[in-house]
C-alpha cells in the first residue's frame, strides 16, 4: 500500500453516514431564499381564493348575498355551501371520524368559520369582494367553557348529529358529547385507591394553543378538464394520504390526482388534516377551469385551522406512605371544538393518550376520555408530539410533582424509586403499550449528577430561607421532568389511517456511476430529511451521503407512505430506508461474488465494499458494483440495482429523557427568568447529532413558549382574542433561553438501525420541566398547581393569592 | 390582511403635503413610516382613500441642535436617533427609550414623528416627551403653531392636530448637565408594547431630588404626566416610604385597559413598580 490509500477511518468519514454531524444539504437554497415553497408556485393563468369567515361564534346563517361581491373587478365567483352541494363537497369526512363543513350549512359554530369562498384575478381583488359580500346571521347562544357543554341546557351545536346516539367510537351520552375512551382495569384501580396509604388528586389542564408554523396552509389546484387530471401543490405533512382522501371524497380516479408537497415551511402538526381552504381551491379550479391559489393569513392560521391540547386532566394517583405508586386514575375532558378533527389514526380517539402511566411502573391505572363540542375551531391537533403524548407526559410529570410534594420527597427521587427497571424491558404498562427499551435510572442520575442538582436544591433552601426574611422579592424553582414518549405511528395491528396501514416506504435507485436517487413516504417540513435518509443509506451501502439525492413529497414519483408527524419518520421510514438499503447491498454482493469469482459466502462486507475473506487485496468496492450492474451481472440476473421496501414496524418506539429547568421569578412583577435549562435525551441510535441538538433546541423553544404564555384564548362570548402574534406568544432569539443538551444510548431493539426518533421529545419533555418549575418555586408558599401558561401576570396573581404580594 | 384600495401621493414639501391633505379631506392620510398605519389597513380597520407619502419632503428629517433645544424632524426614524452622537450626549433618555421600541427592522422604518403623532397610547416617545417638556410643530393651511407635548394627546388616537396639519417637527429641551434618567418598561416580548412603562428625567442636589418629572406609557387612553407623583419625591432621598407614596400617586390616576398583558389590577400594579424602579435608577445615575 502507498501512502495515498485511505485509511479505514478515512474511508468510514468519507461517506459522512450514520453518526456524522454532516451539515444540512438542504440550507444551501434555505439559507439563500431559494427554496420552492407552495406561494412560490405560480401558474399560467392562476386564480386567487379567499374566505367569508363568520364574525360570529354560533349563529345561523340566513342569507349570503353575492350579487355586490360579483360587480368587484376582477371576482369571477363566490362559493358558498349551495354551490358545493352540487358537488357533494358541503362537507367533508375528518380524520378522526367525524364530518365537519367546508362553508357554513345553515349555521355557523366557530368565530372565523369559513361561510364563502370567494375567487377572483387577484389576492386584492379576493379580497376586496369578501368585504362585498353581504352575509345575514341570526346570533345563537355560544358554549364556550367545556365544562358546560353536557350541561342539560347546553345548546345544541351540531344539529346534524340530532338523533345520533352513537359516533365514530361508540356512544354519545348528550347532544354535545363526542365519544368516550376508557382503558384499564377500573376495579382493580378503585380497589388500588381504597386501600392507598396517600392519594393526591388534582385537575391539571393542558391549554388551547396552535402548533402556528411560520409558513401558513396553503395549496395551488389545477384540474385540467381535458384529461380529467386535478394536480395539487400544497404545504401537506402527509401528500400520500392527502391524495386517497382527495380521490375518496371528490369521486376522482387516484391516478389522476397528482399531489406535490414542495418545500415546506414548518409543520408542527397543523399540516396533517384536510381544511376547507383544499377544497374549495378544488372545486374552484374545476369550476373555472383555472388553477386557483389559497394562502392563509396569520390570523386565519391562529384562529381557523387545526389547534392542539385543550385537554383537561382529572389525575389521581395512589401510593405507599414511603413513596411507592400503586395505582393512576385519569379522567380527560377533551375540548375537541365544533368538529373533531383531530389527527390521530383512526382507532385513536384521544391519541396515545395511554402513555400518561410515563415512565413508573404503576400496576394497575385506569383512563376514561369525554370528547365535547364547544363553539371554537375544530382540531386537537399532535402539536410536535405523538397523538396526545403531550399531554400524557405533562399529566403524569406534574402529578409526579404533586405527589412529592404530599408526601415531602424530593421530585427526582421519588421518580427513582418508581422508575421501570431495565430488567423489566420489554415492559408492558398497565394501559396496554410493551415498552421497547430504556434505562431511566442512568439518564436520571447523569442529569442529577451533571447539573449540580442536590447543590441547586441547597441554593434553593437557602432563598426561600431569604425570602422569609424579607431579604429578597426573587424565587427559585426547580423543574424535574423525566418523560417516556411512544412515537413511530405504527404497527399495522394497532394503527391506521382511514383503513390505511401507517407503514412507510423507500425506493432506492442505484445509478451506474455509483451514484443514487432515494424516494420515501414520508415528507420533510424542516426536519432535514434530504440529510439524514441519505446518511443511512451511505453507512448501509457504503456511497457517500453525497452522492445520494433524497426526494419526497411527489405522489407520482414517491413509494406510498403515511408521512412525517408524530416522530414517526425514523421510526417508520428510516427502517424501510435501511431494509430497502439491505437489499441493494444483498444483490450487490451476488454481483460482487461474481466478478471477484468467489462464493457470496466469501464476501465480507468492509465499509464501501466487498472483500474476500483472507484475501484482503480481492476488494471490489460499491461504486464498481454499481457499475457492473449495469453491464455484467451474473448470468440469469435482471440488470440494475434498485430496491424498495415498505415497513411494517413490529412496535413502537420509546425514546425518553431527563429534563431540569431552573427558574427564578419577581413575585412583584411576576416576571421569570430561566437560568438553565438541561435537556438529556435518549432517542436510541443516533443518526445526526448536529440535526438531533437543532431539533432539541427547536422543541424546547416551543415547549418554552407553551409552558410560559403561549395559548388561544376565547373570551365569554366566544370571540378567539389570541389572534396575532402580539398576543399568541411566539418567542424571539431574544426570549429564549440558552440550551445544554445531553445524551445516552438505548437503541430500540426492533429497529433495524437501533434509531426511536427525537423531533417530537423536547417538546413532550420541556412543557411539564417549564411548568414544575414554576410549580416548584410556589410550592413553599403553600400551592399545589398552578394551571399553565405561566405568563407574567398569572405568576404575579399566585403570588398574590398565596399572599407573598400585598 | 390585504388593503382596500388607495391613491398614493407623494408631495416633495410640506406645504404641497397640507394643500393635498386640505384638498382631500377626511378620506385622506399621511403615511411615515406605516407601522400603525397600514397594519390597520390590512385589517381594514382603515381603509383611506389617499395616503399622502411624506418621505419625499427632505426638509422633515434630521436633528439639529437650536439653541437649548433638540429639533427632530418628524421623518427621523428611531435608527437615526440611536446613531446620533448629540442625542447620546444630550438626552441620553430618548436613546435608551428607541432602543426598548419594537426591534431593528422596525426602528429603520418607524419615524419619531409617527410615534407621537398617532395618539397610540401603546407607543414609547409620547409620555417621555411629556416628561422632558418637548413641543411640537403643527403646520396646516393656517401656518405653523406649537403645541406642548403635555397638551396635546385628548384620547385615544385623538390629539391637538387639526384636519389637514402634519406634525413637522419635535422640539425638545435638553435637561440639565448631570440630570438622571430611566425609562423603565416591562413587555412580554420584543417587539411588544409596554404593560407598563414609567420615563423618569431628575435632578438632584445634596443627595436629595432637585427636580424631577415623571411620564407614564399605556396605562390609560393617553400617555400621562404623574405630577403629583413626581411633586412628592422632591426634596427626598427616595427612602421606601417616598417611593411608595411616589408609586401610589402614580397608580391612581392610572385607568389600563384590561387585556393580554394582564387585568387592571395587575397593570396598575407593575405602573407603580415601574415608576419605583426609574426614580432608583434615574437617582442612581444623576450627577
Amino acid at each position: 500500500m502507498n501512502d495515498m490509500t485511505p485509511t479505514r477511518e478515512q474511508r468510514t468519514a468519507a461517506l459522512e453516514g450514520m453518526g456524522c454531524k454532516r451539515k444540512r444539504v438542504e440550507d444551501i437554497r434555505f439559507t439563500q431564499g431559494k427554496g420552492n415553497y407552495v406561494d412560490d408556485v405560480k401558474l399560467p393563468g392562476m386564480l386567487h381564493g379567499d374566505f367569508v369567515r363568520s364574525p360570529h361564534p354560533h349563529a345561523r346563517v340566513k342569507k349570503i348575498d353575492d350579487s355586490e361581491a360579483l360587480k368587484v373587478p376582477g371576482v369571477l365567483a363566490v362559493i358558498t355551501a349551495e354551490t358545493l352541494k352540487t358537488v357533494n363537497l358541503a362537507w367533508m369526512p375528518t380524520l378522526a371520524g367525524d364530518v365537519q363543513m367546508v362553508l357554513a350549512d345553515g349555521k355557523v359554530l366557530f368565530q372565523n368559520q369559513e361561510v364563502a369562498f370567494v375567487v377572483a384575478t387577484d389576492r386584492y381583488a379576493a379580497d376586496d369582494g369578501i368585504n362585498k359580500v353581504v352575509v345575514e346571521y341570526e346570533p345563537l347562544p355560544p358554549l364556550v367553557d367545556p365544562f358546560k357543554s353536557m350541561d342539560a341546557d347546553a345548546p345544541v351545536l351540531r344539529e346534524d348529529l340530532a338523533g345520533k346516539t352513537s359516533g365514530a367510537h361508540g356512544p354519545r351520552k348528550h347532544h354535545n358529547h363526542i365519544f368516550e375512551w376508557t382503558v384499564g382495569d377500573k376495579e382493580l384501580t378503585d380497589a388500588a385507591f381504597k386501600k392507598a396509604e396517600v392519594t393526591i388528586k388534582e385537575m391539571i389542564s393542558y391549554h388551547r394553543t396552535h402548533p402556528s408554523p411560520l409558513e401558513t396552509c396553503q395549496c395551488v389546484c389545477s384540474f385540467d378538464k381535458i384529461k380529467g387530471e386535478l394536480t395539487i401543490y400544497g404545504t401537506f405533512q402527509a401528500p400520500h394520504v392527502i391524495r386517497t382522501v382527495v380521490s375518496l371524497i371528490a369521486k376522482l380516479p387516484e391516478q389522476k390526482i397528482h399531489v406535490i408537497a414542495p418545500d415546506i415551511g414548518g409543520g408542527f402538526g397543523n399540516k396533517v388534516g384536510a381544511y376547507p381552504g383544499y377544497i374549495c381551491a378544488a372545486v374552484a379550479s374545476i369550476v373555472t377551469g383555472k388553477p386557483v391559489k389559497w394562502v392563509e393569513d396569520r390570523i386565519e392560521n391562529l384562529t381557523a385551522t387545526s389547534f392542539a391540547r385543550d385537554y383537561h386532566m382529572t389525575t389521581e394517583i395512589a401510593a405507599t406512605k414511603d413513596g411507592k405508586v400503586t395505582g393512576l386514575r385519569v379522567h380527560v375532558l377533551a375540548d375537541h371544538g365544533a368538529f373533531d378533527a383531530c389527527a390521530d389514526p383512526s382507532k385513536w380517539p384521544a391519541g396515545f393518550f395511554n402513555i400518561v402511566t410515563g415512565s413508573y411502573d404503576f400496576p394497575t391505572a385506569h383512563l376514561a376520555v369525554d370528547g365535547v363540542y364547544t363553539n371554537k375551531a375544530p382540531g386537537g391537533v399532535a402539536y410536535r408530539c405523538s397523538f396526545r403524548v403531550t399531554e400524557a407526559a405533562y399529566c403524569i410529570e406534574r402529578a409526579m410533582d404533586i405527589l412529592a410534594q404530599k408526601l415531602n420527597m424530593d421530585p427526582a427521587e421519588l421518580r427513582l424509586k418508581n422508575f421501570i427497571k431495565p430488567e423489566q424491558f420489554p415492559y408492558h404498562s398497565a394501559l396496554g403499550w410493551e415498552y421497547d427499551s430504556g434505562d431511566y435510572h442512568t439518564a436520571m442520575r447523569k442529569m442529577m449528577e451533571t447539573t449540580g442538582y442536590a447543590a441547586l436544591r441547597k441554593e434553593q433552601a437557602e432563598k426561600r430561607a431569604a425570602f422569609a426574611r424579607g431579604e429578597t422579592r426573587e424565587i427559585m424553582g426547580l423543574g424535574v421532568s423525566f418523560f417516556t414518549e411512544i412515537v413511530g405511528a405504527g404497527p399495522s395491528k394497532n394503527c391506521d389511517i382511514l383503513g390505511i396501514a401507517m407503514f412507510d416506504s423507500c425506493e432506492i435507485r442505484m445509478h451506474p456511476t455509483g451514484a443514487g436517487i432515494a424516494r420515501m413516504g414520508t415528507k420533510s417540513q424542516g426536519q432535514g430529511h434530504e440529510t439524514t435518509w441519505a446518511q443511512i443509506i451511505a453507512t448501509e451501502i457504503g456511497i457517500p451521503a453525497d452522492n445520494i439525492m433524497v426526494e419526497e413529497g411527489n405522489t407520482d414519483t414517491a413509494p406510498y407512505g403515511l408521512g412525517t408527524y408524530g416522530s414517526r419518520s425514523t421510526p417508520v421510514a428510516g427502517a424501510a430506508i435501511a431494509m430497502a438499503a439491505r437489499k441493494i447491498k444483498a444483490k450487490a454482493q451476488m454481483i460482487a461474488a461474481y466478478k471477484l469469482e468467489v462464493h457470496e459466502d466469501d464476501l465480507e462486507w468492509d465499509i464501501d465494499g466487498f472483500r474476500v475473506k483472507g484475501l484482503p487485496e480481492k476488494f471490489m468496492s460499491m461504486k464498481d458494483i454499481c457499475w457492473a450492474a449495469y453491464n455484467s451481472v451474473p448470468p440469469g440476473m435482471e440488470p440494475g440495482l434498485e430496491a424498495v421496501s415498505y415497513y411494517d414496524p413490529p412496535n413502537m418506539t420509546y425514546p425518553f429523557g431527563a429534563y431540569l429547568c431552573v427558574m427564578d421569578i419577581d413575585v412583584d412583577t411576576g416576571v421569570y427568568k430561566v437560568r438553565r435549562f438541561y435537556a438529556l435525551d435518549d432517542c436510541g441510535t443516533r443518526i445526526n447529532p448536529m440535526i438531533i441538538e437543532g431539533q432539541v433546541h427547536g422543541g424546547l423553544t416551543e415547549a418554552f413558549a407553551i409552558a410560559m404564555g403561549q395559548e388561544i384564548r376565547y373570551d365569554e362570548a366566544g370571540n378567539v382574542v389570541t389572534g396575532s402574534f402580539m398576543d399568541f406568544f411566539m418567542p424571539t432569539a431574544v426570549e429564549t433561553p440558552h440550551w445544554e443538551t445531553d445524551f445516552t444510548v438505548t437503541p430500540s431493539p426492533h429497529h433495524p438501525i437501533g434509531a426511536k426518533g427525537v423531533g417530537e421529545s423536547p417538546n413532550v419533555g420541556g412543557v411539564p420541566a417549564f411548568s414544575n418549575a414554576v410549580n416548584d418555586a410556589f410550592s413553599f408558599l403553600g400551592s399545589t398547581h398552578i394551571q399553565m401558561p405561566h405568563d407574567y401576570w398569572r405568576n404575579w396573581k399566585a403570588a398574590k393569592q398565596l399572599g407573598a404580594v400585598a | 390582511m390585504i388593503p382596500g384600495s388607495f391613491s398614493y401621493h407623494r408631495p416633495a414639501s410640506v406645504a404641497d403635503a397640507v394643500k393635498l391633505l386640505s384638498d382631500l379631506g377626511e378620506d385622506a392620510r399621511p403615511l411615515a413610516g406605516g407601522h400603525s398605519l397600514v397594519p390597520m389597513m390590512k385589517l381594514r380597520l382603515a381603509s383611506p382613500a389617499h395616503l399622502v407619502d411624506l418621505h419625499g419632503i427632505a426638509g422633515l428629517k434630521g436633528i439639529s441642535r437650536n439653541g437649548n433645544n433638540l429639533v427632530i424632524g418628524a421623518m427621523t426614524t428611531q435608527h437615526d436617533l440611536l446613531a446620533s452622537e448629540e442625542v447620546a450626549k444630550s438626552i441620553p433618555i430618548l436613546r435608551e427609550a428607541a432602543l426598548l421600541i419594537a426591534d431593528p427592522q422596525v426602528r429603520y422604518r418607524g419615524t419619531i414623528g409617527g410615534n407621537v403623532a398617532n395618539g397610540d397610547p401603546g407607543n414609547d416617545m409620547p409620555a417621555l416627551m411629556m416628561a422632558l417638556g418637548a413641543s411640537y410643530r403643527l403646520e396646516g393651511t393656517n401656518g405653523a403653531r406649537d403645541v406642548a407635548a403635555a397638551d396635546f394627546y385628548q384620547g385615544a388616537y385623538f390629539t391637538a392636530l387639526e384636519p389637514g396639519e402634519i406634525l413637522t417637527s419635535v422640539s425638545v429641551p435638553v435637561p440639565a448637565a448631570g440630570h438622571g434618567y430611566a425609562y423603565e418598561k416591562l413587555k412580554r416580548k420584543v417587539g411588544d408594547y409596554a404593560t407598563a412603562a414609567a420615563a423618569v428625567v431628575l435632578t438632584m442636589a445634596g443627595g436629595k431630588v432637585a427636580t424631577c418629572s415623571i411620564g407614564l406609557t399605556n396605562v390609560h387612553e393617553t400617555p400621562l404626566l404623574a405630577a403629583d407623583a413626581a411633586k412628592a419625591v422632591i426634596g427626598t432621598s427616595l427612602d421606601a416610604a417616598t417611593l411608595k407614596k411616589a408609586a401610589a400617586a402614580a397608580e391612581a390616576i392610572m385607568a389600563p385597559a384590561a387585556d393580554a398583558r394582564g387585568p387592571v389590577e395587575y397593570r396598575k400594579h407593575v405602573g407603580g413598580i415601574m415608576v419605583t424602579r426609574a426614580l432608583q435608577r434615574a437617582a442612581a445615575n444623576a450627577k
